[in-house]
């Protein structure tokens, strides 16, 4: 097969979007995105359903043409390439594996397809099984697998093929929490093993875009919004969506001042020299830095909501008309609703963000 | 309805007290139960008795006609003469070998057809869909009649044929041989095969395609090796419907005209109606009953096999 590395030669391909633009019927479903997954990166597709994420996958493996840009897979454009000649393994949401082959055959599948030789087929399909710790199961049937097992299946599948290029979509969605977070720490694991291969994962979680990706791409609206280490993204975002859609963030409409900002008729500090003086901004604040009780940057305001979360309480307090959010550890005595109450948090916790930046 | 019945006479203390003249309430669930058990039977007997008046007695007198040959009695006469007769050897084969051919005819054509139909986007591929479900309601003759227009002795293809080039009579010719039989039996029974092909293939999970596609199969391969072990079943029902109507089709044979196509529905009609020979007619229909059961049958087996 043209894509996949020759056996024993580990390529290290990138991918790179190019301007790319997909467009149904007239109808702009992805708008000219410009991203490079680096050789052997994992890049979390990040977004709401109808953000363009799967869509940009889908491009990668050749079922969607682009209508404008370049699809470049390692130095290859292979943007009028047909699906089978690309050398990408795919793992998508409920697995698809084929009903009427056993496990093995599942596997080897991609194997035949690409006329490996019949005397190496087993032994790749051995190795792929054992490396998502299947081949206990090589001679049962899908329906005879749990989901979580049936993912692993999938996940084998597309490795044994040694793809230069892995497109993930959506894969732990179908699995139920526990086991979700199981499969994390696999395809952790799976990526340290298999360090050359690069892989797209698209998700609309954000906590396996945290745990898995290097680097997240936030994607909505068609549009690329933001895009960084999962640290920088979390820490600093650089826009509104971002800081909405990753950690939940509080958005706070702030003006400017000389050296703190105005919320409402508050007064808070923050650790920025970049802001403009008299300029509207947005201050954005994790819930888990806000405390409760007295202390810098205090904002008073009637306690709206609690919910309690195991470990962690948390509050929704109405403040100047905004409702602010705060994670706070588990509280022994809560506050009634309608409570006053007084939350805080440290100027170097906020992030100033130019009002209505939509990361464009 | 009985069962509602039931329910609404076990709650009520009147209808208890009468059924069993015992106390209301204890005596509930006993009736119930006896007013459950007992239409069950009561509501079968009916159909039963009218599918045997309407259809399993006359079954049973074209049987006994079988063995009562015209010179009185009960024997295997009829049997002996009919299959010792040329006729009934030439029909039978003629009937198996155009059956069997317009159902593999069928088969290639209806799985071709219904793969276009199913993933290969075009427009108006939905209203072929639908087109597929009111042509399975039309009469056979209807299309024998219409392939009569095109390629009949002065249908329009030898009309265009002999008006071009001048010739007495055009090539096409074929109709009534049994060629004309089978391209009209494939024609009008390939709907039958595309029609549960089409229901398997909407169950189909399109991202199955999409994965082997990814992993490097070429269109042919994913046909061959997901497509069409996911339809078996599908093509196995459709296929052994369309072998039992085609072994007993009747007006596509009679419509074409075909000279010296003489099919055992054909043999039934000529000996029945034509010689007034009833004992040799019923032979030669509990042969072709025979055969449309057994392959009933073996369609059964196999379907249970392939898990239809």
């Amino acid at each position: 097969m043209s894509g996949a590395a020759p056996p024993g030669v580990p390529r290290r391909s990138g991918i790179r979007f190019d301007g790319v633009t997909v467009a149904y019927h007239g109808n702009v479903v992805l708008d000219s995105l410009d991203l490079t997954v680096e050789p052997g990166e994992v890049m979390a597709l990040l977004g709401p359903s109808g953000s363009g994420k799967t869509t940009a996958l889908r491009a990668v493996a050749g079922f969607v043409r682009p209508v404008r840009g370049r699809v470049f897979i390692g130095d290859r454009d292979v943007t009028g390439l047909p699906p089978h000649q690309r050398g990408i393994g795919m793992v998508v949401q409920q697995y698809a594996l084929f009903p009427h082959m056993r496990v093995a055959d599942n596997v080897a599948f991609g194997l035949k397809a690409q006329k490996v030789p019949k005397g190496q087929i087993p032994g790749r399909v051995a190795e792929a099984l054992a490396m998502t710790g299947m081949d206990s199961y090589a001679k049962r049937y899908p329906r005879e697998l749990s989901g979580g097992q049936q993912q692993r299946v999938a996940i084998a599948r597309a490795l044994a093929i040694r793809p230069d290029v892995l497109l993930l979509d959506e894969p732990l969605s179908a699995l139920d929490a526990q086991l979700r977070s199981g499969m994390l720490a696999e395809l952790a694991r799976l990526h340290r093993e298999l360090p050359d291969v690069s892989i797209l994962y698209v998700t609309h979680d954000q906590v396996e875009a945290l745990t898995l990706a290097d680097r997240i791409a936030v994607m909505d609206q068609a549009r690329l919004r933001d895009c960084g280490t999962p640290q920088d993204l979390y820490r600093r975002p650089r826009t509104e969506f971002t800081a909405s859609f990753v950690g939940n963030a509080n958005l706070l409409p702030v003006r400017v001042g000389s050296g703190s900002v105005l919320f409402g008729g508050t007064e808070l500090a923050v650790a920025t020299d970049e802001a403009v003086w008299g300029a509207t901004a947005t201050l954005c604040v994790r819930p888990h830095l806000v405390g409760l009780g007295a202390g810098p940057n205090a904002l008073r305001g009637k306690l709206a909501e609690v919910q309690w979360r195991g470990s962690t309480h948390r509050l929704y307090v109405d403040v100047d008309g905004h409702r602010v959010k705060a994670d706070v550890r588990e509280l022994r005595v809560t506050p009634a609703l309608g409570d006053e109450v007084t939350l805080h948090f440290a100027a170097e916790d906020a992030v100033l963000l130019a009002a209505g930046v939509s990361g464009e | 309805m009985s069962r509602r019945g039931s329910t609404a006479l076990a709650g009520d203390p009147a209808a208890g007290a009468v059924s069993t003249g015992s106390a209301p309430g204890a005596a509930d669930p006993p009736i119930g139960t006896a007013r459950r058990q007992l239409p069950t039977a009561a509501w079968a007997l009916p159909p039963v008795l009218i599918l045997a008046a309407v259809f399993l007695y006359p079954l049973a007198l074209v049987v006994q006609q079988s063995f009562s040959p015209d010179s009185g009695g009960t024997s295997l006469q009829p049997y002996t003469d009919v299959f010792a007769s040329t006729a009934f050897r030439e029909a039978l084969g003629t009937t198996v070998w155009l059956a069997v051919g317009a159902t593999a005819g069928c088969l290639v054509l209806g799985f071709l057809l219904a793969l276009v139909v199913a993933f290969v986007p075009f427009p108006g591929g939905k209203a072929v869909a639908k087109f597929i479900d009111v042509f399975l309601s039309f009469p056979s003759f209807l299309i024998t009649l219409a392939l009569l227009f095109v390629y009949g002795t002065v249908g329009m293809a030898n009309g265009v044929w002999t008006d071009v080039t001048g010739a007495h009579s055009g090539p096409f010719q074929f109709l009534t041989t049994p060629w004309g039989v089978l391209l009209a039996e494939i024609t009008y029974f390939t709907p039958f095969v595309m029609r549960p092909l089409l229901a398997a293939f909407s169950q189909l999970d399109t991202a199955q395609l999409e994965v082997a596609s990814s992993l490097g199969a070429r269109p042919a391969r994913i046909v061959r090796r997901v497509i069409l072990p996911e339809a078996l079943p599908a093509l196995a029902a459709g296929g052994s419907l369309v072998l039992v109507m085609c072994l007993n089709e009747f007006g596509i044979v009679l419509f074409t005209g075909a000279k010296g196509v003489t099919t055992l529905p054909m043999l039934v009609y000529s000996k029945a109606i034509l010689e007034s020979d009833y004992p040799a007619a019923c032979v030669v229909a509990v042969v072709n009953i025979a055969i449309s059961v057994g392959l009933y049958g073996l369609y059964r087996v196999v379907s249970r096999r392939v898990g239809a």
